[in-house]
């Protein structure tokens, strides 16, 4: 972190949660960093609200245990982080202290963590299909370089297995690119943040990743700076040193408490659950840093995962999450306790960058057509397999049979797959057209007639 | 007159500033060392409350303010269609031209190029009068536009002189002589302050539909030339892609694109893909008619606020010129939610989910700023602007505050289905939850292609009603328990969702289905049903019907090119009809 030296205030009025009331201040900036100096060591805080002789200070360390007669240095900077290409392959703190005994980095170049807003004219549009492996996603979800794709879970089920497997297998086909991973953990357990280092030290993605990790014994309110730095790191290795980053942020739902434990201690007017209305935006300015820019090479590809609540989807969080991301991965513990990995619910999932990554030259002609099969077919049989609960497999016609038929093994062997197990896009697609022929042909109507006739097992082999 | 001021508080993106003397609300302001834009909007004596549209991290109190004496006005003249704005009108190219690629703050840049020249071609004489509202002459502003440059509103007098030429749009083209003798140089470029709408001389009734080339718009739930429509809907409905399908395919002169708060990829996806795509009606690329503000979700929240009213302002001025323009607004809760971020900071009592009391009087001046009008000036030019908005309800709801007070103020509602989204039937329009009040102009303008199109219509809504309301029998007791002429009803319904609602808008050929083809796609499926029905009720088995080879054929028309491919299918149906009254005549 640089820091400058500067007054020391011990004028502190008021201490309300995170908060801290400094009054006496003089030629103090808005967002400035500050540095709450206690008998214990050092807390960093930035300006939240300044007036011409007070300051509101919200303090992104513990606050219990502080009196009035804490000291409060205002550094004159807004948050900055130095950043090189010595960051990669590092481990830091939630608030960029170095975690991994080696000492605290150093550059000439330091960037500010709330970044820049990449100007629209200068964004280019995310083309290039990525590999992932995983056909519920690169079948029917495609992801693409420079997306922002979340991952939506619960509590329990495997998210981070899905986001590991993701980081490992991720490849651009024909192509040896692949990605480094700038991994910022918030609030996640101990537990979770050695899985993510173990799994990156097995596949050798350690020495090319950066982690920032916030857990859950943290202090919460550094958790708000976390993903920034997070981000901020992407940008920089992305755009000055053109590499393809991988950001993982997880979770962003202890990030969005984290702002509304803020914005409760100051009183603000809360919309939904608590949440103040300005998290949509907030939430934006972190995701939309994510993305590509013409005349760059690199690109930042974003996977936020975040837990919701009670398993419920219109929650604030994952709710204005869906607005901003291109889409998002749905996890389900329905499908998990029927033993399918990974437990992803095609049908409420979405990736609106998709169409430009698919396709001739990119993956193959028919897939945009068999992924809207697919998930017709899918709808379908869900809906059968709700009728079957209230008349019973007997009382569903033989049309809709089928299509209960069609469900299961589409659970069963399209989403389903193993940890290690990594299908090329061409496999991908030809288990979709086994699962597609149990279906009458003549239903296979968002498939155009040519790609039945050259696709379609029935017709395979007669040239 | 300008006014200086220093800063006395920061909280976000407000900025409260003590000047030597009143300044006037809505003024714009100049913020800080930096010069950061910013708008008064609450004043008490000296002090003023700025919402700053440019982050104000590092600004200190003590910095000077500047009043420009000014309110934020749009500049309007020939450099706007195919440029892309921030929400305070500030080029995004040329900013990415001096600032690289991530957006700088305190950058003052004028909304229309100073240095460009156009060929200006005068449309009238020396010695004419003229009025506010009249064309004094014309520039061909790409392939597609004529842009007719106006006398601004509220002047008139005599042409001294005029003549044609290269001109910047700052530069005279013309004199007038006022009716006190004022002589005044006209211009290319006139300024008008964007929260006041434009004046004309009077609305008049809506005569035509926008015709978008999208099946379920403008069969089903028309807007009117000149109407309002609002388009609600949870994340991946598809608000965003329909927007831009009606962007590209709409039958208007001009298309106004507002990106407020939504993400900076979609507006990549405009600029990138609408060069490639060719306008059915002028041959002419659609982004040579498109003006795009793009003030994406991570720019600061209070140019959002800004930037509907700049879109609504450059849509009026060409409306003013007599044309047809429409606006899309996506989306316009973020927009409210700018309104609800400013209220807050201000302290304001808020009314529902911490929006302010006059969010709903906000909501009605956006749309009732569309209309058909005769434009000032002298004879009858008409014009009118059409203002679709979207809507993103927290939790897919419809009956939080910005849905509910649009739906007060607008024509034309289409609900966006989440349960229709999984099953990618797109357009996700539920046709049971949309409405139109259009549907007589609609009906006009429909039956010079069939006389029965309003009873067609009914009857296929009639018919996708009686379905839905089987289906929540069939949920019961289960489709195969069901009378045959009711799982006529199903199937017919199932050929109208696929064969007719859903429209692919990545397929070449679907993604604009022509007028004629939509009556006649719609009369092939209505004859299948008047044709089966009797059959069924006879007694001829549903399965026989569903097994006919016409059925996925008429599911499938709509992906064929042209009208041939429909007379065929209805042709092979006669035939396979009559085959099937053959076959069981005996039983019958």
């Amino acid at each position: 972190m640089v820091v400058e030296a500067g007054l020391i205030y011990r004028t502190t009025r008021e201490i309300r949660g995170p908060l801290l009331f400094v009054e006496g201040v003089r030629d103090v900036a808005y967002d400035e960093v500050v540095r709450v100096i206690t008998a214990e060591g050092e807390v960093m805080g930035s300006v939240l609200d300044v007036s011409r002789d007070w300051a509101l200070i919200q303090v992104f360390g513990e606050t219990s245990g502080m009196d009035l007669n804490v000291g409060v240095r205002f550094t004159g900077e807004t948050l900055k982080i130095p950043v090189s290409d010595e960051l990669i392959g590092r481990i830091f703190s939630g608030s960029f202290e170095p975690l991994d005994g080696m000492s605290s980095p150093l550059s000439t170049d330091v960037r500010d963590v709330h970044g820049g807003v990449i100007n629209p004219a200068a964004r280019a549009v995310p083309s290039e299909f990525i590999q992932t492996g995983v056909s519920a996603i690169d079948g029917m979800n495609s992801l693409v370089r420079g997306q922002k794709l979340p991952i939506f879970s619960e509590s329990g089920l495997p998210h981070n297995r899905l986001a590991a497997q993701i980081a490992r297998q991720a490849t651009i086909p024909g192509r040896e690119e692949e990605f480094a991973i700038v991994f910022a953990a918030m609030g996640i357990k101990h537990e979770e943040a050695e899985f993510f280092r173990e799994e990156f030290e097995k596949t050798g993605a350690l020495s090319k990743s950066v982690m920032i990790l916030n857990l859950a014994d943290d202090p919460p309110i550094e958790r708000l700076v976390t993903p920034r730095i997070a981000q901020t790191i992407a940008e920089y290795l992305a755009f000055d040193l053109d590499m393809h980053i991988l950001v993982i942020l997880t979770d962003m739902t202890n990030y969005a408490e984290a702002l509304r434990s803020i914005s409760i201690a100051r009183e603000e007017i809360p919309t939904r659950k608590g949440y103040p209305g300005y998290l949509y935006s907030d939430l934006a300015t972190i995701y939309e840093r994510a993305g590509r820019i013409k005349g760059k090479r690199g690109s930042i590809t974003l996977m936020p995962i975040l837990t919701m609540p009670g398993g419920d989807i219109t929650h604030p969080v994952p709710d204005l999450t869906g607005y901003i991301t291109e889409g998002q991965l749905i996890l389900e513990r329905d499908l998990y306790l029927r033993g399918i990995y990974p437990p992803m619910n095609v049908l409420p999932s979405l990736s609106r960058l998709m169409k430009d990554g698919i396709g001739v030259g990119k993956t193959r002609r028919d897939h945009a057509d068999v992924s809207n099969q697919l998930y017709m077919a899918y709808a379908e049989g869900t809906r059968a397999r709700g009728l079957v609960r209230i008349v019973g497999v007997v009382g569903l016609s033989e049309r809709e049979r089928g299509y209960l038929e069609f469900a299961d093994e589409f659970e069963r062997r399209f989403v389903n797959q193993g940890y290690y197990e990594n299908r090329s896009i061409e496999k991908t697609l030809d288990i979709a057209w086994d699962l597609l022929s149990m279906l009458p042909e003549e239903d296979l109507i968002r498939i155009r007639e040519e790609y039945i006739k050259e696709f379609h097992p029935s017709y395979r082999g007669r040239g | 007159m300008e006014l200086r001021g220093v800063i006395e508080r920061i909280n976000g993106s407000l900025v409260i500033t003590r000047f030597e003397e009143e300044p006037k609300i809505g003024d714009l302001v100049e913020v800080g060392e930096m010069g950061l834009m910013g708008e008064i909007v609450r004043l008490s004596e000296k002090t003023a409350y700025i919402q700053c549209y440019e982050a104000t991290s590092g600004l200190k109190p003590g910095e000077p303010v500047l009043d420009t004496g000014k309110p934020l006005v749009a500049e309007l003249g020939p450099g706007l269609i195919t440029t892309i704005f921030d929400g305070v009108q500030r080029s995004e190219s040329t900013l990415w031209e001096i600032a690289g690629p991530f957006i700088t703050r305190g950058i003052h840049i004028p909304a229309l190029d100073r240095e460009r020249r156009w060929h200006f071609e005068p449309r009238v004489e020396a010695g004419e009068r003229v009025v506010g509202g009249d064309i004094i002459g014309v520039v061909r502003e790409t392939e597609a536009v004529e842009h007719r440059i106006l006398i601004p509103p509220g002047l008139r007098g005599r042409i001294r002189e005029i003549s044609e030429g290269d001109y910047t749009v700052v530069e005279p083209v013309a004199e007038l002589e006022t009716p006190w003798g004022e002589r005044q140089e006209l211009r290319m470029m006139q300024e008008w302050p964007v929260r006041t709408p434009r004046p004309y001389k009077e609305r008049i009734p809506l005569v035509a539909p926008l015709i978008t080339g999208q099946r379920v718009i403008d069969t089903f739930f028309p807007v009117a030339k000149g109407g309002a429509a609002s388009i609600p809907g949870g994340f991946g409905t598809g608000k965003t892609v329909m927007l831009q399908q009606i962007s590209k395919w709409a039958d208007a002169d001009i298309i106004v694109l507002i990106g407020c708060g939504e993400r900076g990829n979609e507006m990549a996806d405009v600029v990138t893909h609408f060069p490639k795509l060719i306008d059915p009606k002028t041959g002419e690329e659609l982004i040579e008619r498109t003006i795009i503000v793009a003030n994406v979700s991570n720019m600061p929240v209070s140019a959002r606020e800004a930037s509907i009213y700049l879109g609504v302002t450059m849509g009026e001025y060409f409306r003013d010129q007599g044309y047809d323009v429409a606006l899309m607004a996506d989306s316009t809760s973020r927009w409210a939610e700018a309104l609800r971020d400013v209220s807050g900071r201000l302290e304001e009592i808020p009314a529902e989910r911490g929006f302010p009391a006059y969010l709903a009087d906000r909501i009605a001046e956006i749309y009732e700023r569309a209309g058909r009008v005769i434009t000032l000036g002298s004879g009858e030019r008409i014009g009118s602007l059409t203002i679709l908005g979207a809507v993103s309800p927290p939790a897919g709801d419809f009956s939080e505050p910005v849905t509910t007070h649009t739906l007060r103020f607008i024509g034309t509602f289409w609900a966006l289905d989440t349960e229709l989204a999984f099953r990618r039937h797109f357009p996700a329009i539920h046709w049971l939850r949309s409405f139109t009040r259009y549907l007589d102009v609609a009906s006009k303008w429909w039956s010079r292609f069939d006389p029965r199109w309003e009873e067609m219509r009914g009857k296929a809504l009639e018919l996708l009603e009686e379905a839905s309301e089987i289906e929540e029998t069939a949920r019961i007791i289960g489709e195969k328990a069901l009378p045959d002429e009711q799982r006529l009803v199903l199937l017919i319904a199932e050929m109208i969702r696929e064969g007719f609602l859903v429209q692919n808008a990545f397929d070449e050929v679907d993604t604009y289905c022509e007028a004629e083809k939509q009556v006649a796609l719609l009369r092939a499926l209505m004859e299948f049903y008047d044709r089966t029905e009797p059959l069924v009720r006879k007694g001829i088995p549903i399965e026989k019907i569903r097994g006919l080879r016409v059925v996925p054929e008429l599911m499938r028309l709509k992906e064929r090119r042209g009208l041939e491919p429909i007379e065929r299918a209805k042709a092979e149906m006669e035939r396979e009809v009559r085959e099937l009254e053959e076959e069981y005549r005996e039983a019958i």
